[in-house]
C-alpha cells in the first residue's frame, strides 16, 4: 500500500517550507530513516528521513514549491503490500482497510494522530485563564487558532505566538509593498563570475543560497550607517582571570566575555529601547522582549541562534544559554525555534582576532553590534600612560529606525557596563 | 571556599554558634558522649562541655518543655529530635506552648528555640525513621518551618534560626546529609527566612519545591532540557513563612505549576501553594496546578520495593513535569 509522506513541522513556529531538493526519485527504494528531500526553511534547511521503507510511487510537489505543514508531498510503495498496483494505489489501500477493519472510521483516526483526539474536539471552545486573558488582550480569537497542546489545546504559547504572527504579517505586507517600489527600479544583475579552465565551481548548498538571499535583501534594503567605540575592558579581563578556573570547575563551561557582553547590551537595549526594533514599513515595532542573536560560523556556514529574553538571564545562564547553543550549532542540532526570534544581534567577531567590522543587519532587526578583539594598548589615563587592555565594538544601524545620537547613546551605555567591572566585581 | 557535606555544613554552623553565644545550647538524645545518631553533633561536647552539650532522656515532650522554660529565661536552646518521626509526643509543648507564648503574653516573653530535626525516608528507614511531619507546623501560626536543600542555605538559614527570636522548626533531610557537598563559607552569614530561592531558571514549566526534592527536580531539570523543556526550579527553603512573590513572579513566566513534596498528599503542603496560586494568579494559569507528593498511605515501607514506590524520583518529576509542558 502507498504510505503518503506529508511536510513535518521543522519547529514550533514553522508554517511552510520550501522544498528544496528531491534527493529519491519515483522508483528508488527507500530505506526507513532516508533521507527523502530537503527542505528549506527562513533560516534553515533539513533533510526529512523518510518514516518507512518501500519504494518511491509518486512526488507530489516541485522543488521550489512552498508547502504548508501537513501537506502531502510524496507517497511510498511499501513493500509486500501491494506495492505491484501501482496503477490504483488509493483504491487498493482502501480495499485492504475495508478487509481487514470494518470499522474504517476508528482506523482513520488511529492513522492519523495529528488531528485533533474527539476528546479535544470536545473542549474546543474550552480554554485556560491564561488563553483567554492573552487572546483578549491581543483581540485574537483563539477558536481561529491551531492548537499545540495535548489533543490539540490551544496554549498561552500558541496565542503568544499568533501575537507576534500578527506583526509579521503586518511587516510582510508592507515589505511586499517595498518590493514592488524596488520593482519599478531597473533591475541591475550581479556582474558574473569569470569563470577559467581549472577553476572549480562549487554548487550552492541551500544553506548558502539562504545567506546570499538574506545578505542581499538586507544590504538592498536597509540602509546601513555605523558607529565605533572603544572600551577599556581591563577591569573586565581581570575579573575573568579571577573567576574562569572555579567557573569551569563549577559549572562545566569555559567563562568568556560573551555572556558579559550580553549582559551589558541587554541591559543597553532596556535603556535605549528603539535599538530593539523593527522597521515596518509605515511604522516601527518596539520589540518588548530582548532575544539576542549570536553569530556563529559553523561548518555549514553562519548560523545565528537565538537567547530568548536574555535579559532576564544571569552571566551564569548567559554562559550556559550560549555555550548550549554552542554546542549544538556544531554538531548541527539547533532547532528551528533556536534560530527565530531573535530581536538584536551580537557578532563576536573578535574571536577570529579583528578589531574593526562593518556587519551586515540582520533584517528585519534594526541592528548589530560586535564585539572586536581585546587587544592591549597604550592608553592615557589621567596625565600618564598606562597599559590596559581595550576592546572596540562596532554597530551597524538601520537608519531608518534609529539616529546616530541614539546607536552612540546605546554603544555608551555598553562602554559604561562593561567598564563597570572589576577585579572583585561578584557574578 | 571549604567543601562540605549538608551535614558537616550544619555541624560547622551548631560550632560555630555556640563559639559565638554562650547562651547558646544543644541537646537531644545522643547528641553528647555519641555526637548524634547522624553524628551531626560529633566533637561538639568535648569542645564546648557537658553544660552547653547535653544528652537528654528519652522524652521528647521534657526536652521541648525544658528549652522553653530555658529560652523563657534567657537562653538560646537548640533542641534535637532524634528523627522527626518522634516529634509527635512534643507537640503539645510546641504548638500549644512555644508557638502562642508572645501571642499569649502580649509580647511579654519570647521562646527563641531552634528545634532540629532529621526526616524524609529514602534510607531504608521503614515506618518509624521515614516521615515528613512538615506539614503539621506549617499549620500553626507563631510558628516558622525551615528545610534546607544545599549546604550553603543550610548553613545560612541555620544561623538565621538561630537568630529569630521565635520558635523554629528545622528540618533536615536524610537523603541530603552525605549526598550533597557544597561550597560553604567561612564567616557567618545570615539567609532570611521567607525568601526562595530561585535555582534554575527556565521557561515552561515551575517547578516548586524544598528540600531533597530541589535537589532531584534539579537533576529531572536536566534531562528535561535535553528534551527542550526548560523549567524554572524554585526552592522553597522555608515553607513557614513562604514566598508568594517568588512563587508569583515563576507563575507569570510559565504559566505551568507542578509542586512536589515527599510528605503525603492529602493536606500536604503543597495545597497551600496550590491555593494560593489559584486565589492569586488565575489570569496566568495554562494548566491545573499538579502536585507530585507521596502516596496517602500510613507511612512509608520499609520493604525496598514499597519504599521506592513512595518516594519521589528525579524521573517521576520527569514526566510529571513533562506532561504538564505538552498540556
Amino acid at each position: 500500500m502507498a504510505h503518503t509522506v506529508v511536510m513535518p513541522q521543522l519547529g514550533e513556529s514553522v508554517t511552510e517550507g520550501t522544498i528544496g531538493q528531491w534527493l529519491k526519485k519515483v522508483g528508488d527504494s527507500i530505506e526507513e530513516y532516508e533521507s527523502l528531500l530537503e527542505v528549506l526553511t527562513d533560516k534553515v534547511n533539513a533533510e526529512v528521513p523518510s518514516p518507512v521503507s518501500g519504494t518511491m510511487s509518486r512526488i507530489l510537489v516541485d522543488e521550489g514549491a512552498v508547502v504548508a505543514v501537513g501537506t502531502p508531498i510524496c507517497e511510498i510503495a511499501v513493500e509486500g503490500e501491494g506495492a505491484e498496483s501501482d496503477a490504483e494505489p488509493p483504491s487498493e489501500a482502501k480495499a485492504a482497510d475495508a478487509a481487514s477493519e470494518p470499522k474504517t472510521d476508528e482506523h482513520d483516526t488511529s492513522a492519523a494522530p495529528a488531528e485533533p483526539s474527539p476528546a479535544a474536539k470536545e473542549g474546543r471552545g474550552r480554554y485556560s485563564p491564561a488563553v483567554r486573558r492573552l487572546a483578549s488582550e491581543h483581540g485574537i480569537d483563539p477558536a481561529g487558532l491551531t492548537g499545540t497542546g495535548s489533543g490539540g489545546r490551544v496554549t498561552r504559547n500558541d496565542v503568544m505566538k499568533a501575537a507576534e504572527g500578527g506583526g509579521r504579517k503586518a511587516a510582510s505586507a508592507s515589505s511586499a509593498s517595498a518590493a514592488s517600489s524596488e520593482a519599478r527600479m531597473p533591475a541591475v544583475a550581479g556582474a558574473p563570475a569569470n569563470v577559467e579552465e581549472g577553476d572549480d565551481i562549487v554548487q550552492l548548498s541551500p544553506i548558502r543560497k539562504v545567506i546570499a538571499e538574506r545578505m542581499v535583501r538586507s544590504k538592498m534594503t536597509v540602509p546601513h550607517a555605523w558607529l565605533m567605540v572603544e572600551i577599556d575592558v581591563t577591569g573586565l579581563v581581570a575579573l575573568r582571570n579571577r573567576l574562569k578556573d572555579d567557573f569551569k570547575a563549577r559549572e562545566g563551561a569555559s567563562l568568556t566575555y560573551l555572556p558579559f557582553m550580553l549582559k551589558a547590551v541587554s541591559t543597553a537595549l532596556r535603556k535605549i529601547p528603539v535599538v530593539n526594533a523593527q522597521w515596518n514599513g509605515d511604522s516601527i515595532v518596539m520589540k518588548k522582549r530582548i532575544n539576542l542573536g549570536i553569530a556563529m560560523a559553523t561548518e555549514r556556514g553562519l548560523m545565528v541562534p537565538v537567547v530568548k529574553d536574555a535579559d532576564r538571564l544571569s552571566i551564569v545562564g548567559l554562559a550556559a544559554a550560549t555555550q548550549d547553543l554552542a554546542k549544538r550549532a556544531r554538531s548541527g542540532r539547533l532547532t528551528m525555534d533556536d534560530l527565530s526570534g531573535g530581536t538584536f544581534t551580537v557578532d563576536n567577531t573578535g574571536a577570529v582576532g579583528t578589531v574593526l567590522t562593518y556587519p551586515v543587519i540582520n533584517a528585519p532587526e534594526a541592528a548589530i553590534v560586535t564585539m572586536e578583539s581585546v587587544v592591549k594598548r597604550p592608553q592615557v589615563v589621567g596625565d600618564m600612560i598606562a597599559v590596559r587592555s581595550m576592546m572596540n565594538c562596532c554597530i551597524s544601524f538601520d537608519h531608518r529606525v534609529i539616529d546616530g545620537a541614539e546607536a552612540a547613546q546605546f554603544l555608551g551605555e555598553l562602554k559604561q557596563s562593561l567598564q563597570a567591572y572589576t577585579a572583585d566585581s561578584t557574578l | 571556599m571549604a567543601q562540605m557535606t549538608f551535614l558537616e555544613a550544619i555541624r560547622e554552623t551548631l560550632r560555630q554558634e555556640l563559639a559565638r553565644d554562650e547562651r547558646i545550647i544543644v541537646y537531644g538524645e545522643d547528641v553528647g558522649v555519641r555526637g548524634g545518631v547522624f553524628r551531626v553533633t560529633e566533637g561538639l561536647q568535648a569542645e564546648f562541655g557537658e553544660e552547653r552539650v547535653i544528652d537528654s532522656p528519652l522524652a521528647e515532650a521534657a526536652i521541648i518543655g525544658t528549652a522553653i522554660g530555658a529560652s523563657v529565661n534567657g537562653l538560646r536552646p537548640i533542641p534535637e529530635i532524634q528523627f522527626a518521626d518522634f516529634i509527635f509526643p512534643a507537640m503539645n509543648q510546641i504548638i500549644q506552648e512555644a508557638a502562642r507564648m508572645r501571642y499569649r503574653s502580649n509580647n511579654d516573653f519570647e521562646v527563641p528555640i531552634v528545634i532540629r530535626a532529621p526526616f524524609g525516608g529514602g534510607v531504608r528507614g521503614g515506618i518509624y525513621h521515614s516521615q515528613s511531619i512538615e506539614a503539621f507546623f506549617a499549620h500553626v501560626p507563631g510558628m516558622k518551618v525551615v528545610i534546607p536543600s544545599t549546604p550553603y542555605d543550610a548553613k545560612g538559614l541555620l544561623a538565621q534560626s538561630i537568630e529569630d527570636p521565635d520558635p523554629v522548626l528545622f528540618l533536615e533531610h536524610k537523603g541530603l546529609y552525605r549526598s550533597i557537598r557544597g561550597e560553604v563559607p567561612e564567616e557567618r552569614y545570615l539567609l532570611p527566612l521567607g525568601k526562595a530561592d530561585l535555582k534554575r531558571e527556565g521557561k515552561d514549566v515551575t517547578l516548586i519545591t524544598y528540600g531533597l526534592m530541589t535537589q532531584l527536580a534539579l537533576k529531572a531539570a536536566d534531562s528535561l532540557a535535553e528534551e527542550g523543556i526548560q523549567v524554572d526550579v524554585l526552592d522553597l527553603r522555608t515553607i513557614r513563612p513562604f514566598d508568594k512573590e517568588a512563587i508569583f513572579a515563576s507563575v507569570k513566566k510559565t504559566g505551568k505549576v507542578l509542586i512536589i513534596h515527599e510528605d503525603n498528599r492529602t493536606g500536604g503542603f503543597g495545597g497551600e501553594i496550590s491555593a494560593v496560586i489559584a486565589e492569586e494568579m488565575l489570569f496566568d494559569l495554562d494548566a491545573p496546578i499538579m502536585r507530585l507528593t507521596g502516596p496517602d498511605v500510613p507511612a512509608m515501607g520499609f520493604s525496598p520495593p514499597l519504599e521506592h514506590a513512595f518516594m519521589i524520583s528525579a524521573e517521576k518529576i520527569v514526566e510529571e513535569a513533562r506532561k504538564l509542558a505538552k498540556f
